[in-house]
């Protein structure tokens, strides 16, 4: 056993297995922005962008295109070091945040199985957890840097919003937990695979989960720290060109991993419903690109109920936002976890 | 006191707890807002598609020619006193020996001019007109990026030539013609 042993074709294999997952997520990003506009077209009885080339598919390129070319202003008042550092961090938190997300079933080779997850950690969705805790300072440096009031209100807003909203989450989380008693994702995919998927177990959880979700994307109604219409776009009023782009294009990548995060812990991940698929004897790279189709179609419904509600309700108000998370959504969590608790222990007698 | 029957009381009971947390109802408007993805669009496709008009609408003024295209205008000047924004200008000019295939009478507007940021589209030129010379046609006044181009000079109202451009002038006349 060495400590350095490093198998350099085990590095290559989660080189490509890391470039590909930052190009989907770059590729699905692109395509919810256009998803966003289309839907909200449709939503409200128009067409949605239909210039930019056949059906307007060529709107996000042309939307990417214009943020490169766009003048670069950095606020004189502004602390340079963390206005540069806000998007980075954003950006950062919202890719690294898909590493333990199972894509699929692994491609077995006569080399050896390939799982394509990057990393099968046993505390798997903690990462998740502690991750999307970094991505408030992306937020919050950007907000602050900004050296601007309504930024600066944006940034407490959004800082307080996701405290709040972490806590109902992990409390949902861990219902879920005391069903498969592992953080490993693969083995919360494996668990449901073969007992159901734990939207029937934890209903309630569920649509805990996905509201805060919901407010930890920032997504309306908790686009608080946006807030157009009061605090002027909010944390990134002062930024422009592409930081401007990496703030909002953050915010899709985690819109897409946030859905991918709920289909992997509440609709059975990979895992295709109704039928046993172990049976069909298929060759296992087909396998693999069924699942990971499978798990790509769970996520874009995710994410059309993301754009669905963001065209339905309006923002909440502070003082709606605070109560919904603490005297709402907590004492419900805590209740579907004690319920939970309580179900787990008689079953096991 | 009740003035209308479409008054509603507004219900100001502290919300329940299970409207307290907007679940439901949050449902009930996503009902509505996805039953208009089935809707109708709204929308027309601008260039490629345009909104019918009315048979009376009033778009652009068009200078009349008479079927063999001499100009009908004798610059009499009556449509400028009835414009009621002053819109319209215009210089006479006598018509020369040889002309009399240009010009219908022995007068004629060497300038005519009509500012369309003035106009109004209100028709009274058309009505003044007792040559048949000017009238409203049923296109509307394209964007412009300058106040110049909108003062609209005699070749920009003409209609085209019925003799020599046979294809312009039918589709400049438009639905006209089955209103004579």
């Amino acid at each position: 056993m060495y400590l350095m042993a490093i198998d350099l074709w085990f590095i290559l294999e989660k080189a490509i297995l890391i470039a590909c997952i930052i190009g989907l997520s770059f590729f699905i990003a692109m395509y919810t922005t256009y998803a966003e506009r289309k839907v909200a077209g449709w939503l409200q009885d128009r067409h949605g962008p239909n210039r930019a080339g056949p059906f307007g598919i060529f709107q996000p390129l042309a939307d990417g295109g214009k943020l490169f070319f766009k003048e670069e202003i950095i606020p004189l008042a502004s602390n340079k070091v963390l206005f540069l550092l806000g998007p980075g961090l954003a950006m950062i938190t919202a890719l690294v945040t898909s590493t333990v997300i199972p894509w699929g079933t692994p491609i077995i080779t006569d080399k050896g199985s390939i799982p394509l997850q990057v990393a099968d950690v046993d505390m798997g969705i903690l990462i998740v957890f502690s991750v999307v805790s970094v991505g408030v300072y992306g937020i919050m440096i950007g907000g602050w840097a900004s050296n601007n009031k309504f930024s600066l209100i944006a940034a407490i807003r959004g800082a307080s919003q996701m405290v709040s909203y972490e806590l109902p989450m992990g409390l949902a989380l861990i219902a879920v937990l005391f069903m498969t008693g592992s953080l490993k994702m693969s083995e919360i995919v494996a668990n449901q695979a073969a007992n159901g998927w734990h939207i029937i177990y934890q209903p309630l959880g569920f649509i805990i989960f996905f509201v805060c979700a919901l407010a930890e994307c920032n997504r309306t109604p908790f686009d608080l720290p946006e807030a157009e219409n009061e605090l002027n776009f909010g944390y990134h009023q002062e930024y422009s060109s592409m930081k401007l782009g990496f703030y909002l294009f953050a915010e899709y990548i985690n819109m897409f991993v946030s859905s991918a995060v709920i289909a992997t812990l509440f609709l059975g991940g990979y895992d295709i419903p109704f039928v046993n698929e172990a049976s069909w004897k298929l060759e296992p790279w087909l396998m693999s690109l069924i699942s990971f189709s499978v798990l790509m179609a769970k996520i874009s419904f995710l994410l059309f109920v993301f754009i669905w509600i963001r065209w339905t309700i309006p923002r909440f108000r502070y003082d709606q936002l605070m109560n919904l998370g603490w005297k709402k959504l907590i004492p419900l969590a805590l209740l579907n976890m004690i319920i939970t608790a309580a179900v787990m222990l008689w079953l096991n007698k | 006191m009740q003035l209308t029957n479409r008054a509603k009381q507004v219900d100001r009971k502290p919300m329940t707890f299970l409207e307290s947390i907007y679940l439901w109802n949050i449902v009930k408007g996503m009902g509505i807002t996805i039953s208009h993805l089935f809707k109708k669009k709204a929308t027309i496709q601008y260039p490629e598609q345009t909104r019918t008009f009315s048979k009376v609408f009033r778009g652009l003024h068009v200078l009349n020619r008479d079927a063999e295209g001499r100009e009908n205008c004798t610059a009499c000047g009556l449509c400028a006193v009835a414009c009621p924004a002053e819109a319209i200008t215009m210089e006479a000019a006598e018509r020369l020996p040889g002309e009399e295939h240009l010009y219908r009478e022995e007068k004629y507007a060497v300038k005519y001019e009509i500012n369309m940021l003035r106009c109004i589209f209100c028709g009274l030129c058309e009505e003044a007109c007792p040559k048949d010379a000017i009238y409203l046609s049923q296109t509307f006044a394209p964007a412009n990026y300058g106040r110049k181009g909108f003062i609209y000079k005699k070749e920009d109202l003409l209609i085209p030539h019925p003799v020599n451009e046979k294809d312009a002038y039918q589709k400049a006349l438009g639905n006209r013609v089955e209103k004579n």
